[in-house]
């Protein structure tokens, strides 16, 4: 085959791969599989095909980490941002956190992620027969702690226990409001060729952590969950860079998930720095010993932001003065040269892509 | 990370780039195969190939252990994950491998109890604790992971566990090596050999490689700087004209192997007269089945297994993938009715495998050096 011959015919390819990519994803499968609960590309499958067309409607339809409802009767025009979220983590407690915390947290982010403040929480528990009473305090004690932390009451709730075996120990769905800041200009279509990406620190020790505590692993490492609340990161960056893009918390499927459903949602291309990916060295080297890459893995106490390239700097000191931000530093930019793709640029000056994560490598991890 | 960074450093690497590309300015267009999956993966996920000089190709072969069950031994672990007393433990990444009409994964959601280990011991432990449940480890993998089965066989029979057995699917490296090397319209010139294969085997197996076959191979790691060394010593030794054995791998692989791992394969398997690959075909004397000795702790023995043999779906060319005939984005079906996601094909499946790393690290980062190329 002729080089030039080579080259078309590559490109081609390509080309069909990227359209085949875009087509609106479809269910295939009969019966669910723990993919669908993995945060990359079946559970997409799953939401686009199965959920969302049940339920369309404007607010639903961007599928972000929270929905923005505009109340006409709100004297300031304020915007309300809602978000609900279940946790079936296993197991129930795990270095640096537990369900508990989670539960808030998680919540907590989601609103955070929209630019909204916490205001209040709902807490359902499911319980299975034959939980020890001690330990639902233990957890109750948990989500208090973390909610009086984040500044939002839990202001009603709903406990419903099921027949041994039903279900595993305990699952706890919360739903979190809060008000959206009125200076809060995010939105995916806002974001622009050569911003930068903004993490607020190093990622995968949330998985990693999980995945230790079961011990099903020959891996003993010292690695503690990132679980914490981020609006005061938040509150502290739209302060400082007020035309701050766009957020997500990148939890299930981690910053690569994060970084394609931002390709997607903008139609422009993502491109990482592998080498300011910052990654705690535990981590790597549990990721390097079993074979998984930290970008898939999820976090539950970080940010990752799109700011304009020029106010970096600021949204990195923004993020570095809060406790939860102090290793915020710029992983990427946005880029028009490939559009809806995710790049990692090598430390040798290669290249490859970061795609949607495919099968689960840590089922229920929250 | 000791033992990860001097081998990542991009100083040393940017060295042997120059050299490489010193040397292959010198020489005829160059295609050599890298026989492991390990390598296929480490040189997408580091961007090696975009890096290197136009006329020096790789050719992924047919070293994913994953990649090479054939669809009917699929067939067989489900419908043996599928008897009520079984528990079936494997490796993730067999979960989402194709068999005819299914895969453990949907097998999983059906209601069979498959579980993910990271190693064989860790099915035998289970087996002892929930000793009511028929534990199988559904074993796969080249002579790397065949000596971590083989200790297992010899724990299960000294800690008498009655209620753990293997699924064996034991592969070996050489036959297939031959194989390629015998099929008709060869191109290569040189191999990387495996790496962690040699670790057991040693280097001296692969001796035919150059001495029958005229064809240089170097034993390499799976680091970047690894595999760009070993890219450079294949060079220099067709620029000598030489023709050998080299090990670039000396930090973990001697020209022996392991000597122990070798007598506990050679305790716990025997050689099966003939085993089919995916792709490839029935190849002689290439896989390892359970010893005779250990008939109690092998589930082809204790379970009535289908072995019915499935052909290959018409549409999926992982066999001329996994020869190097084709280049993953020349079959027909890749990357649209073959992805990770709903592969048609092993080769799809693993991130071992050549068309899932090509797809989900290559195939943007390939373009630069084609446009080079094309000039």
């Amino acid at each position: 085959m002729a080089p030039n011959d080579d080259f078309e015919t590559r490109e081609a390819v390509l080309a069909r791969i990227e359209s085949w990519r875009r087509r609106p994803p479809k269910m295939s499968d009969e019966t669910i599989t723990m993919a669908h609960g993995a945060g990359g590309r079946a559970s997409r499958s799953l939401i686009e095909a199965v959920i969302r067309p049940a339920f369309s409607n404007p607010a639903l339809d961007g599928l972000n980490d929270a929905a923005v409802l505009d109340i006409a009767d709100t004297a300031d025009g304020r915007r309300l941002a809602v978000t609900t979220d279940a946790f079936v983590v296993t197991p129930r407690r795990f270095n640096g956190g537990a369900i508990g915390d989670l539960a808030v947290n998680g919540t907590i982010n989601d609103l955070a992620a929209m630019g909204a403040e916490p205001l209040a929480l709902t807490v359902s528990l499911v319980l299975e027969e034959g939980l020890p009473v001690q330990e639902l305090r233990e957890i109750v004690d948990d989500v208090a702690r973390a909610a009086a932390a984040a500044g939002a009451a839990v202001v009603t709730g709903d406990t419903k226990v099921v027949e041994r075996g039903a279900a595993d120990g305990c699952y706890i769905t919360t739903t979190g409001v809060g008000f959206v800041r009125p200076d809060s200009r995010l939105d995916a279509a806002s974001v622009q060729p050569a911003d930068a990406l903004v993490l607020s620190g190093a990622i995968g020790d949330h998985g990693v952590a999980v995945m230790v505590a079961r011990g099903d692993l020959a891996v003993a490492a010292d690695v503690a969950s990132d679980t914490a609340p981020l609006h005061e990161l938040v509150s502290a960056l739209l302060d400082a860079v007020p035309e701050t893009r766009w957020l997500r918390d990148p939890t299930r499927g981690g910053v690569a998930s994060a970084c394609n459903e931002l390709a997607a949602d903008c139609g422009l291309g993502v491109e990482l720095d592998e080498r300011a990916l910052p990654v705690n060295s535990t981590v790597a080297g549990a990721c390097e010993m079993l074979g998984l890459d930290p970008l898939y893995i999820a976090n539950e106490g970080k940010m990752l932001a799109v700011v304009p390239a020029e106010a970096a700097p600021e949204a990195v000191r923004a993020m570095q003065s809060c406790e939860a931000g102090t290793e915020a530093c710029v992983v990427g930019s946005v880029t028009e040269s490939h559009p809806g793709l995710v790049l990692v640029r090598t430390g040798f000056g290669g290249a490859r892509i970061v795609d949607m994560l495919v099968g689960d490598p840590l089922p229920r991890i929250c | 990370m000791k033992y990860v960074d001097e081998f990542r450093d991009p100083e040393a690497a940017r060295r042997l780039l120059d050299e490489i590309a010193a040397q292959a300015s010198d020489q005829p267009a160059r295609k050599f195969m890298e026989v492991c999956g390990g390598h296929t993966h480490a040189i997408y996920r580091h961007g090696l190939e975009a890096l290197l000089p136009a006329s020096i190709e790789l050719i992924h072969g047919p070293g994913c252990p994953v990649c090479v069950i054939p669809m009917g031994r699929v067939d067989d672990a489900i419908a043996v994950a599928g008897i009520d007393s079984v528990t079936m433990c494997c490796f993730g990444d067999m979960l989402r491998v194709p068999g005819k009409d299914s895969n453990l994964l949907e097998a999983k959601a059906r209601g069979a109890d498959v579980r993910v280990v990271y190693s064989p011991l860790d099915a035998l432990a289970l087996a002892e604790r929930l000793p009511d449940r028929q534990v199988v480890f559904l074993a796969v993998g080249f002579e790397t992971t065949a000596p971590s089965t083989a200790v297992t066989l010899v724990q299960a029979r000294r800690r008498d566990v009655a209620n753990f057995s293997v699924f064996c699917n034991h592969v070996t490296i050489v036959p297939p090596l031959k194989a390629i090397l015998d099929s008709p319209g060869l191109d290569l010139d040189g191999f990387l050999g495996p790496g962690h294969v040699s670790t057991v085997i040693g280097t001296r197996p692969y001796r035919f490689v150059a001495e029958h076959y005229g064809r240089p191979l170097v034993t390499a790691g799976f680091e970047p700087v690894d595999i760009l060394q070993a890219v450079q010593m294949l060079l220099k030794q067709l620029a000598e004209g030489r023709c050998e054995i080299e090990n670039q791998y000396r930090r973990v692989v001697s020209d022996d192997g392991n000597k122990r791992a070798l007598q506990l394969l050679r305790e716990a398997f025997v050689v099966r007269p003939h085993f089919e690959w995916r792709g490839l075909g029935f190849i002689a004397q290439s896989a390892l089945a359970v010893a005779p000795e250990f008939s109690a702790w092998d589930a082809e023995e204790r379970f009535a297994v289908p072995g019915v043999r499935v052909a290959d779906p018409k549409a999926c060319q992982c066999g001329e993938v996994l020869k190097g005939a084709l280049r993953p984005w020349e079959c027909k079906v890749f990357g649209t009715a073959c992805t990770p996601e709903t592969p048609i094909g092993t080769c799809m499946v693993s991130s071992e495998g050549a068309c899932a790393a090509y797809y989900n690290y290559g195939r943007y980062s390939s373009r630069p050096r084609i446009a080079v190329h094309a000039r």
